[in-house]
């Protein structure tokens, strides 16, 4: 097994629009059938099914590249219905290392539309225990799945890649929390019911903020929106007196101006004796006087400040994702050479060099002392000790070749080289 | 400061003692050096194993500090509070026993790289004094020579680890303020724990302080000289110290004062600490 002959075959969102791959997705059940369809197949030794709402893949190893990659590409469109045609330009495929290294980069988020997201390991991990269960997996992927886990923990653990928030409502509870900290005994205040503020809000609540009060220019709707976030409502004009019972406030009104002016901010700060403030400003045109943010003890962030951190964020996940594929290619190499490792054939060839050597030094060490015998004697003593040789071999060769292809194949032959000194 | 200073030994024979302590105040000084710039370089280099490697070096330089002391300590016959060099290595211990407390409640793992550097800067200046050993002319003034020492240093030490927080805070704030969300916004804790540290360890650093400033004018008196005839130089600075710590103790309780001023201030007092100390212990 000099190459693995691994193959990847698949498509995903950077090739393929969302029309096309909602067609293409396994659900579970769907992956069970086209196991059991695939595994009648013999020139596909074992694969792996990934199908996520941003690609499907197939990963396997086969006897052929070449008939095993066009065999996949058909399988996918025939289970699908769809035209071989229709989807030519959107499959990429992959053989070996470049295999390899694409699902460490996938399990690691690098090929993620939004880099370091975490998910993507769960349904890595998800498709390799359903492919487990339904016995399609084998020695190479086993060994090249639990792999790629484990670089995908080392990325994550080691680089900065999920570090960083990259989406408006993280990055403001990631700030409050910068703050203040743990948010559990805090108090947020929503002034304006948007959509937006809404989803900041139970961000922040899925955090641990657990008192929330609402107001709105409408009192229905702060009492509505009130209801869902489990906090109480406020009259539009109360929330100025009640401003200092706020840890975070977040603004979302349609008013034309500056609703929350730094008079407010300053009366408010004395009253809770400088406890920290932070205002959240998703209204556009802003409900806050950028002048707030002066007073100390007060942060205050709009929306395109927020925006301004999540876009400095993802470039920072951006320079992450090259430092871990230095990482990515080390352990590509690492897992070609432990395929190389698991090849039989180097390790019978040796065998079988060093037994002709003893057999040649014997032999002619006892022709020398036997000088009487014919030309054809000889080449029959030759002969003899010869069939002996490859009489002694052949079963342990035949067994280590099969052995090799087991889980624990290279226990056999870390053993042969050791027993007879092949490596000395 | 009655203190007299006397010949190394008076017999001929070398103090196998103090060999070994200069040994081990060598090896101590070592390990701060590894620890601090192993802090440091964990700020920007971010492995669990430099963290544990800066860790492990501080620990092993407290031991042999803890060795060194006590070694010095049974040749001179008392504590290290004596001379010069016995009270700055003095303090770069306490901080460090009181970096641990602090490390071992609070976990900022960054904490180090802003106080270690100042207690290895301290036991640095302090390989640079005098090792001669002092002599107390009067064992009746010893008590309270004692107490003004060790209460003091242990609230110059709270107030080095303030010193340490405060800074963190100010590059936080800073940060959050500027909307410039650097490598050190990602890493440090919040502000609410670097504030709420600056405050714990000075509230429990100043009533030390002014008990170790209380039983120091005591042992001044005891010691022959009149309360009134302070050296100026001397304990002007002292109190200077006093009034800012007892500004930021007392402004956080009564008139709300925090965060970026309660940080200022524990600046502001270390650095005057530092000054006093050459005007008063010097």
């Amino acid at each position: 097994m000099a190459e693995a002959n691994l193959i990847l075959v698949g498509v995903n969102h950077k090739t393929t629009p969302v029309e096309i791959r909602e067609r293409l997705a396994f659900t579970k059940g769907k992956i069970e059938d086209s196991v059991e369809r695939l595994v009648g197949f013999p020139d596909i030794i074992e694969h792996t099914i990934l199908s996520t709402c941003n690609r499907v893949e197939i990963y396997a190893r086969v006897s052929n590249q070449d008939s095993g990659i066009d065999f996949i590409k058909q399988f996918i469109c025939d289970f699908h219905d769809l035209s071989p045609m229709e989807l030519e330009e959107h499959f990429y495929s992959f053989r070996n290392e470049e295999a390899v290294e694409h699902l460490f980069r996938v399990s690691s988020s690098l090929d993620s539309m939004v880099l370091g997201e975490t998910q993507i390991l769960g349904q890595v991990k998800d498709a390799y225990s359903l492919a487990r269960d339904l016995r399609s997996t084998g020695l190479i992927l086993n060994q090249l799945f639990e792999k790629a886990f484990s670089v995908a923990k080392k990325v994550r653990d080691e680089t900065g890649i999920a570090e960083r928030c990259v989406s408006i409502s993280s990055a403001a509870v990631e700030l409050a929390q910068k703050i203040f900290d743990d948010l559990e005994n805090h108090t947020v205040m929503l002034v304006g019911t948007g959509e937006m503020a809404e989803l900041a809000a139970k961000h922040l609540i899925s955090y641990g903020i657990k008192t929330v009060y609402v107001a709105s220019r409408t009192y229905e709707r702060a009492a509505n929106l009130a209801k869902t976030l489990n906090g109480s409502a406020l009259d539009f004009e109360a929330f100025k007196s009640e401003l200092h019972r706020a840890d975070i406030v977040i603004t979302s009104t349609a008013a034309p101006n500056f609703i929350i002016k730094k008079k407010m901010v300053e009366k408010a700060i004395h009253e809770r004796k400088n406890k920290p403030m932070f205002f959240i400003d998703i209204a556009v045109p802003r409900d806050i006087e950028p002048e707030v943010n002066d007073l100390e003890n007060v942060y205050l962030y709009d929306i395109d400040d927020l925006q301004v951190v999540v876009v400095a964020n993802m470039h920072e996940r951006e320079k992450e994702a090259e430092n871990a594929m230095t990482f990515i290619r080390d352990e590509v190499t690492k897992f070609n050479n432990w395929v190389g490792s698991l090849d039989a054939v180097p390790t019978i060839v040796e065998l079988r060099n060093q037994a002709e050597a003893v057999r040649k030094e014997e032999i002619e060490k006892t022709l020398k002392k036997m000088s009487h015998l014919s030309e054809e004697d000889q080449q029959a003593l030759h002969q003899m000790s010869s069939s002996m040789i490859n009489k002694i071999l052949h079963k342990p060769t035949i067994k280590l070749k099969k052995q090799t292809q087991s889980q624990d194949g290279h226990v056999y032959l870390k053993a042969i080289r050791h027993l007879f000194h092949l490596d000395d | 400061m009655s203190l007299v200073v006397g010949t190394e030994s008076t017999d001929s024979q070398p103090r196998v003692g103090l060999y070994m302590g200069n040994i081990a105040f060598n090896i101590a000084l070592l390990s701060y050096l590894v620890s601090a710039l192993g802090y440091t370089l964990y700020l920007v280099y971010r492995r669990p194993m430099v963290n544990l490697i800066s860790a492990i070096a501080l620990g092993l330089g407290l031991f042999s500090q803890t060795i060194a002391i006590g070694l010095r300590s049974m040749e001179t016959g008392h504590g290290p509070y004596t001379t010069g060099f016995e009270v700055a290595s003095f303090f770069a211990w306490v901080i460090v026993v009181v970096f641990f407390l602090t490390e071992w409640k609070y976990r900022i793992r960054d904490l180090g790289a802003f106080v270690i550097p100042v207690v290895f800067l301290i036991l640095f200046y302090s390989a640079f004094q005098s090792r001669e050993i002092a002599m107390i002319d009067d064992p009746s003034t010893m008590f309270w020579l004692t107490m003004h020492r060790t209460l003091s240093i242990l609230g110059y030490a709270a107030f080095a680890i303030a010193f340490g927080a405060a800074i963190m805070y100010l590059i936080q704030e800073n940060q959050v303020k500027s909307k410039k969300l650097g490598v050190m916004y990602f890493r440090m804790p919040s502000l609410e724990v670097l504030d709420d540290l600056n405050y714990k360890v000075i509230a429990i650093g100043f009533p030390l302080f002014t008990l170790g400033f209380m039983t120091g004018s005591i042992w001044n008196i005891k010691s022959d000289e009149s309360f009134f005839s302070w050296d100026a130089m001397r304990t002007w600075p002292l109190i200077v110290v006093w009034l800012i710590y007892s500004g930021i103790f007392f402004g956080r309780l009564l008139v709300g004062w925090r965060g970026k001023k309660a940080a200022q201030g524990a600046i502001l007092g270390f650095v005057t600490i530092i000054v006093t100390y050459f005007l008063h212990v010097v």
